[in-house]
């Protein structure tokens, strides 16, 4: 079997906010009615969490559950977990209508730390992460490319996007950061 | 910057975020409809200085299809809405009418 490496096999940049790729993560994104009992069941089973309310994400990248939209959930377990907890899934859900997918090479993970997370993040998308609250996930445009935003703590924060972006999406986060380009 | 406020997540996404999907409430005229209607559905709009219905999509975001309405000269926003629905809800028509009595867009006032 092939060696699993992320799109930039643990890169990171020092500027003034820390950008890391994040490593290997298992993401497995379900589509489903989010209040059937089936669905919570098959999601917490994976990762340990309750199904976070809308826009919630509960948990870690280890064991988590990310509200993706009213129909769709991203669970995250370890990366070798991954295949074996989306197959666990599908047999809890068994008749229920919904459909698991596991989408962890699909996917670039990273994190940012710092202090001033929020301005580096604030000067390549649209959305108002000044007001954005610890523990939600906010999906938005990030320069020219989707992605997914969260901060676990005041100075962590997280981003997935398409593995297909993800280089652009370092050097972005990286211009971002990069010292001199304080704007506060 | 017209921002609107996506009825499925609840985020205020602004323009960018957002995918344009023409006029709201159109009715489909597809294979056995008569050239008058399939060339009305295909072509024929609305084209209001004014009160006006779209659809939008919340495509980075949470990729639901919604609906909107607005004001096209001024960028005001009345109101955003489901898509499961053929026609304006009441509170919709009745923020409308609050800010511009006497409004009429195709079939509805
Ligand atoms: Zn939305």
């Amino acid at each position: 079997m092939s060696k699993a490496v992320t799109a930039l096999n643990r890169a990171a940049y020092d500027g003034y906010v820390r950008i890391e790729d994040a490593g290997l993560c298992g993401m497995i994104s379900l589509r489903g009615d989010l209040s059937d009992a089936k669905v919570k069941k098959a999601c917490k089973d994976a990762s340990g969490q309750a199904m976070p309310k809308a826009r919630g994400i509960v948990g870690s990248l280890d064991g988590g559950i990310g509200w993706m939209s009213p129909d769709e959930a991203l669970v995250l377990v370890p990366y070798a977990e991954a295949p074996a907890a989306a197959a666990r899934m599908e047999m809890t859900l068994k008749t229920a209508h919904a459909l698991v997918v596991e989408v962890s090479d699909a996917r670039a993970v990273f994190t940012l730390r710092g202090e001033k997370l929020r301005e580096v993040l604030a000067k390549v998308t649209p959305a108002d992460i000044a007001a954005l609250p610890v523990g939600e996930l906010h999906r938005t445009r990030v320069a020219q490319v989707a992605g997914a935003i969260w901060l676990s703590d005041e100075t962590t924060a997280h981003l997935i996007c398409f593995r297909s972006v993800a280089e652009y999406m370092f050097e972005l986060l990286s211009r971002s950061a990069m010292p001199g380009a304080e704007v506060s | 910057m017209l921002m609107l406020k996506c009825p499925y997540c609840g985020v205020v996404a602004d323009e960018t975020e957002l995918s344009p999907g023409g006029q709201a409430h159109l009715t489909r005229f597809g294979p056995g409809a008569s050239d008058e209607d399939f060339e009305s559905y295909l072509f024929m709009r609305e084209n209001p200085k004014g009160v006006h219905f779209e659809r939008w999509r919340h495509s980075n975001g949470c990729g639901k299809w919604f609906h909107a309405a607005r004001c096209t000269a001024t960028l005001e926003v009345f109101g955003t809405y489901s898509a499961q629905t053929v026609e304006p809800p009441e509170e919709v028509r009745a923020a409308i009418t609050a800010k511009r009595p006497g409004w009429s867009w195709g079939e509805f006032s």
